[in-house]
């Protein structure tokens, strides 16, 4: 029992990471219909920042955080503006093999940057677990769990309350109507892409401290905020939060009941089998009207 | 392509061996055949059917590992083991053929991706039958009748044929009633299914092919370069094919070849000058570029270069 | 004969169609007017297998075609036009007309890769059919262009001949006339005549009622998901519950 409720915390401090990644990217997929195959890049680009300012330019770990969030969010409104924009009518496929190369650019530049060792970064907590009854929690985790349900409310809040938020949600119920009703979609794209890449840098440098920071790190993380999103469902803001709890919690389970070696195969066979049997997602209420 | 001009370039491939230096560019020669078949199998999908595939690195491997583990395991030689790589990874592709065909556009690509993530972690956990992320070394050159293949000349030539056979069926598939149902799905699904054309068996068939032709691809790779290991299902080799087919011209007969030719010769002339993270920094640009700048690819725009553009279409030539 | 039986469609909590049940008499021109949401096109999309009806069956020579998938119900012989513009964009119009023939083939998988001699011959008579078609149509000069490069009226006219080469012996026109000029609508209208002349059934949707009442024998009425009238175009531009429609849907909409 101990066990298992030990799983299911592990589980929710990764679920918590996840479920970030996945919110960036089921706004983008589902605002903008670009599958953004770099995603995982950003969340790579936010590990190596918060690395970068932690180790290299001694900041505070708040700090680290907030530049990483910067630094994503500036590079993906940069690739909206540049690259997405001009092929906005083009196909889904088309956008499709201009993120692959983006994220094949991304990841390699990374290998450049900072070579192909795995590197660790440098946090401020102590390490010896808090024990809570039955379960215990490196006071990091707790940390990154707390940290990452305050980015997700603030995510939530953002879309619910503000100006911009009700801008996004009109763009993504209906384009052309919202572009009459005064929406600039390009601004609202462009927005919607630079939030989503930030959120995706905060997972990575929330993430970072916990496992270490290699290039090809990127390549998984992308996976998985798809089979996030694809739980949740398409543009689904509350289905892709649960969504990530749902896969960190079936990551660990199945790390610690079945094996390790298939932890990553989880995020796998959710896609296939989700997308086979409920294309529309775990919590969807009824069939999304094409 | 002129009949003439068609001829010319067989002959120059056969007599290729004779005027190249060194067996270094022999090895090269070979690579790019090798990825001639794999960006011809993804072209049935992707180009014709339509339908992009980024788990075709699993196809790829199932038939390295299947020719590897036959001949390594049960001592089976070279050709029977071809056949059943081909056959394996044909099965394969029914099977995500199957399971694929409500899914269309990302939804498609995903589906594959995790086939191929499974796959992969699969070569890498089941370490009694693969050896794990150690691989399996030691994979036999194959034989033909009482001569060994061994020498890289011989080698060339077996790739070769495999090039050969695998556009002989590309083309009889694209220029007959098949092919042409194969477009109309790409085209317009719903107007396809209004004339008769059978969804399910037309994905699946494209499916069959185009992941047997990348068996063959694979067991070719495996019997070459003597070692499998996981790293066949990286995602780099999709990327590599993806890039060989848009590059080359998606949907038309000469273009994976073309791009295959390109996108092996190239990392290789760069080599000296650039190293691997490099190149694969500029694929990731290029693929952009590509996008942008010639998204059609070589092929048809060289047709319209010389004023005969090679067309989309599977008419047969008459 | 084409027979539906109390076909129903509901979407949701949305019923499309609520009852509708009538026959399409062989070799003769039938029209399905009704104001916009009378549920036309749920009734072709119903009974050529792009949606499952909710209730009904719907059967040609009394054999069942609920159910089927819709490259199924083309080769019993039914098949049917869209009504926003629908060609193959990127082929050239023979190219159209060729995998419009799908069906007249025969070459299956084996066959093509072993590259018989018959398969030749089959392409060649293809080709041939494919010419006269296009020759049928009027787009003989056409042949080589794609089809998206086309004018909107040449290539609704594309189309037809995409639907014509797949041998229907019901041919379902989903509103063949829409956005064309009115001498374009003249010459689809002779088409359709001609068509009927060589043996098939049509049966149309369309919301021009110089062309409905010019080339129908018979005329159905849909509103609001059910048949409200059914007879010979004269009686049917005199029936009261058509005009209480018309004038309805349109004081309704204005």
């Amino acid at each position: 029992m101990a066990e298992l409720l030990q799983h299911l915390l592990n589980g929710l401090v990764l679920g918590g990471t996840y479920a970030l990644l996945g919110i960036g990217l089921t706004l983008i997929f589902g605002l903008m219909n670009v599958v953004n195959f770099a995603h995982g890049e950003f969340y790579a680009l936010g590990a190596y920042v918060s690395f970068a300012a932690l180790a290299l330019a001694g900041s505070d770990f708040f700090v680290a955080l907030l530049v990483a969030i910067v630094a994503g969010a500036a590079l993906g409104w940069l690739c909206e503006v540049a690259l997405l924009r001009p092929l906005r009518n083009e196909s889904i496929d088309t956008t499709m093999l201009v993120m692959i190369g983006v994220g094949i650019a991304m990841q390699n530049a990374e290998l450049l940057g900072w070579g192909g060792v795995a590197k660790s970064i440098p946090h401020p907590f102590p390490t010896a677990p808090l024990v809570l009854g039955p379960v215990a929690i490196a006071p990091l985790r707790l940390f990154v769990l707390v940290l990452a349900a305050g980015l997700i409310a603030a995510a939530w809040l953002l879309i619910q309350k503000t100006k911009l938020g009700r801008a996004m949600r009109a763009t993504f119920q209906d384009r052309d109507t919202a572009a009459l009703m005064g929406v600039s979609i390009g601004r609202i794209h462009a927005a919607t892409f630079a939030f989503g890449s930030g959120l995706a840098a905060a997972a990575g440098a929330l993430l970072g401290p916990i496992f270490l920071v290699y290039p090809s790190m990127g390549d998984l993380a992308s996976l998985k905020a798809f089979s996030v999103v694809i739980l949740g469902g398409l543009g689904n803001l509350p289905g892709a939060t649960l969504g990530g709890l749902l896969l960190g919690i079936a990551e660990e389970l199945g790390a610690g009941y079945i094996s390790s070696g298939y932890r990553d195969a989880i995020g796998f066979v959710i896609i296939i089998l989700v997308l086979l049997f409920r294309p529309s997602g775990l919590f969807a209420r009824q069939e999304r009207i094409a | 392509m002129t009949r003439t001009g068609g001829w010319l370039l067989v002959a120059g491939a056969l007599a290729l061996p004779l005027w190249l230096p060194s067996p270094y560019h022999l090895h090269v020669a070979i690579m790019a055949g090798i990825f001639g078949v794999l960006a011809m199998s993804l072209n049935l999908l992707l180009g014709y059917t339509g339908q992009l595939s980024l788990g075709h690195a699993a196809f790829f491997g199932i038939g390295a590992y299947t020719s590897a583990l036959l001949t390594l395991k049960l001592d089976w030689s070279f050709w029977p083991a071809l056949a059943a790589a081909v056959a394996v990874a044909g099965a394969a592709g029914f099977v995500i053929g199957r399971l694929a065909l409500k899914l269309r556009g990302a939804y498609f690509v995903l589906v594959t991706i995790s086939f191929a993530g499974v796959i992969s972690l699969v070569s890498v956990n089941w370490i009694e039958l693969t050896n794990g992320p150690l691989g399996l070394p030691g994979v036999p050159a194959p034989e033909l009748g009482p001569w060994s293949l061994r020498t890289k000349t011989a080698y060339y030539y077996l790739v070769l044929a495999a090039v050969g056979l695998s556009y002989l069926v590309c083309r009889r598939l694209v220029r007959s009633r098949i092919g042409r149902a194969l477009v109309a799905l790409r085209e317009n699904e719903p107007l396809a299914e209004s004339v008769g054309v059978d969804v399910t068996h037309y994905l699946v068939l494209a499916a069959v092919v185009s992941a047997a032709m990348a068996g063959l691809g694979g067991s070719l790779y495996a019997h070459y370069t003597r070692f499998v290991s996981p790293e066949v299902f990286l995602f780099t080799y999709t990327v590599t094919m993806v890039i060989m087919v848009v590059a080359g011209g998606k949907g038309t007969l000469a273009g994976p070849l073309v791009g295959a030719v390109l996108f092996t010769a190239l990392p290789e002339a760069l080599r000296a000058a650039a190293s691997w993270q490099w190149q694969m920094l500029a694929y990731g640009v290029l693929l952009v570029l590509l996008v942008f700048f010639l998204p059609r690819g070589i092929v048809p725009r060289l047709g319209v270069a010389l004023r005969r553009p090679e067309p989309v279409t599977p008419t047969a030539r008459r | 004969m084409l027979a539906v039986r109390d076909l129903a469609v509901r979407f949701g909590g949305v019923t499309a169609l609520e009852s509708v049940s009538f026959d399409v008499r062989p070799r003769s021109i039938t029209s399905v007017i009704g104001p916009n949401g009378a549920g036309k096109t749920t009734a072709f999309n119903a009974i050529t297998g792009y949606l499952r009806p909710t209730g009904g069956r719907i059967t040609y020579d009394g054999v069942a075609l609920t159910g089927l998938r819709p490259s199924a119900i083309a080769r019993r012989g039914i098949v049917r036009t869209f009504q926003k513009t629908s060609v193959f964009p990127g082929l050239s119009v023979e190219d159209n007309v060729l995998t419009g023939l799908h069906l007249r083939g025969t070459a299956g998988f084996l066959a093509v890769l072993a590259g018989r001699r018959r398969l030749v011959a089959e392409e060649r008579a293809l080709s041939a059919e494919a010419a006269t078609i296009i020759d049928f149509v009027g787009l003989d000069h056409r042949r080589r262009e794609a089809a998206s490069a086309l004018p909107y009226g040449e290539q609704r006219l594309v189309e037809l001949a995409v639907a014509l080469a797949a041998s229907p012996r019901v041919l379902l026109l989903d509103e063949p006339g829409a956005g064309m000029t009115g001498s374009e609508k003249t010459v689809v209208s002779g088409l359709i005549r001609r068509v009927r002349e060589q043996g098939v059934t049509v049966l149309l949707v369309e919301h021009d009622m110089r062309m409905v009442m010019g080339i129908s024998d018979t005329v159905i009425v849909l509103n609001g998901g059910r048949v409200i009238a059914e007879g010979a175009p004269a009686a049917i531009q005199a029936h009261p519950d058509v005009i209480r429609a018309y004038l309805g849907a349109s004081a309704g909409s204005s």
